[in-house]
């Protein structure tokens, strides 16, 4: 009678097995799926780089480095890819706008981290999150239906176009950005750093501008890169309100054009296999490298082993 | 008799004292006068164009000569691109997350794919936009599609989603998971049945985020999706035209030839803003509650 038993029990075992088995091969298959997820991260990245540089610098067949980097003339249709106005642009405008931005930015997350109420961090921070989600052509919109009709009026200039209309309403994109990511590095500075200012009798302005800041200060660096990889990057909040003209426009009021702008302008009407589209996507490449760099720059700033 | 150091620095003390009172002053007034800056902007898009707003302006064709036309197409495609995006992208940007939060080893290869994360997200909407003009236009051949609109969103989306949900799952507590492992659970089944539905919170509140970055998106529709519509209401096709709201508000707003075209760009706008505030508000609502419930749970009760 013992039989029967027996072959039950190594039936059951069997199973067991065969479980155990699947088992397994399900927790291994879940990590190479993540694997494969995560590498694929990597290999879009790669593919975009290599797509976009493969078909930017066919352009040197046709025009010398010197002539795209440092010659202001952009005709295309006399076959002239001086891309240095556009160039000078992103940089400029850029740098405009980090100067509006980063005071008001920075006020704004010192008020939220070291001075605001309980409650009214409650409502700010959640505001702030809100803000970053608003469309980008969303405030281009409010700058060409409400900013520029006002800069003309104020300055008299007839079209209102160009870099402070620009910089003005990327500050308003970027601001939310850069004022939530240094408000986190604000409040990870720990509390026994302050605790020691005040027993000291320092003030809390003291405190914030002595202490604080200064242990703070990659990750508000890291926040204010992170907002000039938006800003240099922003496409369709610039294209409606800087003018879309080549030409420079260092007096802030002049129609002007920056790499963004021109190539979205521009791509759309413009064949495949021709120069000019090759300019375009070495200024795409450009876009594309600049930001690369200001990501490893990131990267450096941070303290080992975190 | 001696000056105590209080009376022989008096003055820079009280100085001290004053620029922090200014300091406090100055700074309240920035952060104030630049909410109600920023609020009142975006109260005059709703304002402005939530008043004229009718059932007819979302689901009619849009007219390209004659006033009264609608943004029927445009806003269809505008949630199904988003979704479409949203399907393709999830499982790979949190199985990355997961990777990086639960396998990655300490060396080079997870120090590639960080790096690669991180420059993911930097890079600019416009470049991805012209990858996928190059990949489905030139390569593949299809033109301006839905669907090389929805892959290249889902490449936009993905970085974020993988930080997002790296975040979420580190901030799960350590003894969760070994309770779970010390249950005979392989990792797998831990990572799925315990740490996935404890990181829920964060994970979903960066996919808030996430859809409302792609529903404003409009540089890389613009190039990998195109300005125009199939024409008609509910096209599923996946490889008709697929221009979106907020391409539309662009096209609107510079090219079009409609005597109305202001108050469709006003209404157009203030559609965006509605849409993004519901998808930010629909997904924070459970948390504020359930955060609502843990503090009301948490206070200790009178006895």
């Amino acid at each position: 009678m013992a039989l029967p038993a027996e072959h039950v029990r190594i039936q059951h075992e069997q199973m067991k097995t065969k479980q155990w088995r699947m088992k397994y091969m399900k927790n291994n298959a879940f990590r190479y799926a993540c694997l494969v997820s995560a590498l694929s991260l990597g290999v879009a990245l790669f593919s975009i780089v290599i797509f976009i540089s493969q078909t930017g610098f066919l352009v040197f067949k046709d025009v010398s480095w010197k002539e795209f980097f440092f010659s202001a003339t952009w005709e295309p249709f006399e076959e002239k890819y001086g891309a240095a106005v556009f160039i000078a642009g992103t940089l400029y405008l850029t740098f405009l706008t980090l100067i509006m931005c980063t005071p008001i930015a920075l006020a704004i997350a010192i008020f939220i981290a070291e001075m605001a109420p309980n409650w009214l961090k409650n409502i700010m921070r959640p505001m702030l999150d809100l803000l970053v989600g608003i469309p980008s052509i969303v405030y281009g919109f409010l700058g060409l239906t409400i900013l520029i009709p006002f800069i003309r009026e104020t300055t008299g200039t007839l079209v209102g176009d160009g870099f402070f209309a620009a910089a003005l309403v990327l500050t308003m994109m970027v601001l939310p950005t850069v004022a939530r990511i240094s408000d986190d590095a604000i409040c990870a500075v720990p509390q026994h750093l302050r605790e020691a200012g005040y027993a000291l009798g320092s003030t809390k302005l003291q405190v914030i501008t002595r202490i604080v800041l200064p242990a703070a200060r990659p990750g508000i660096l890291t926040a204010i890169i992170l907002g000039m990889t938006r800003a240099i990057g922003e496409t369709m909040a610039v294209v409606m309100v800087i003018g879309n003209t080549a030409q420079f426009g260092w007096d802030l009021l002049t129609p002007t054009s920056v790499l963004t702008s021109n190539i979205v302008m521009q791509i759309t009407n413009v064949q495949f296999d021709s120069t000019w589209n090759y300019a375009l996507y070495m200024m795409a490449f450009l876009l594309l490298f600049i930001s690369l760099v200001l990501i490893i720059i990131i990267r450096q700033l941070r303290p080992k082993g975190e | 008799m001696r000056e105590s150091l209080f009376h022989s620095h008096r003055k820079a003390i009280a100085s001290a004292i004053y620029t922090n009172r200014l300091f406090h002053m100055f700074v309240g007034m920035i952060t104030v006068s630049t909410f109600i800056l920023i609020i009142g902007l975006l109260y005059t898009i709703l304002g402005k164009g939530l008043p004229k707003l009718s059932l007819d302006f979302l689901f009619t064709l849009p007219n390209e000569l004659e006033a009264g036309g609608g943004v029927g197409p445009f806003l269809f495609n505008s949630f199904y691109v988003l979704i479409l995006s949203l399907i393709l992208s999830l499982p790979i940007g949190i199985g990355a997350g997961i990777f990086l939060a639960e396998y990655a080893p300490n060396n080079r290869f997870t120090e590639f794919v960080r790096t690669s994360v991180e420059s993911l997200a930097s890079v600019p909407s416009i470049v991805f936009g012209l990858f996928g003009y190059v990949l489905f236009v030139e390569y593949v051949g299809i033109g301006l599609t839905i669907i090389g609109a929805a892959v290249t969103l889902a490449l936009l989306n993905l970085p974020v989603l993988a930080r997002v949900t790296e975040e979420a799952i580190q901030a799960v507590p350590q003894d969760i998971r070994e309770a779970s492992l010390a249950l005979g659970a392989t990792k797998s089944q831990t990572i799925l049945k315990v740490v996935l539905p404890a990181a829920l919170n964060g994970i979903l509140t960066g996919i808030s985020l996430v859809a409302c970055r792609a529903f404003g998106e409009s540089a890389i529709i613009i190039l990998a999706g195109g300005t125009s519509t199939s024409g008609f209401m509910w096209d599923f096709n996946l490889l008709s035209q697929g221009g979106t709201l907020p391409v539309h508000l662009w096209y609107v707003q510079s090219e079009a030839l409609v005597p109305d075209a202001t108050e469709i760009a006003q209404k157009s706008a203030a559609i965006l803003v509605l849409i993004v505030l519901i998808i930010s508000f629909t997904v924070r609502f459970p948390l504020w509650i359930q955060t609502l419930i843990t503090k009301i749970k948490a206070t200790p009760r009178k006895s």
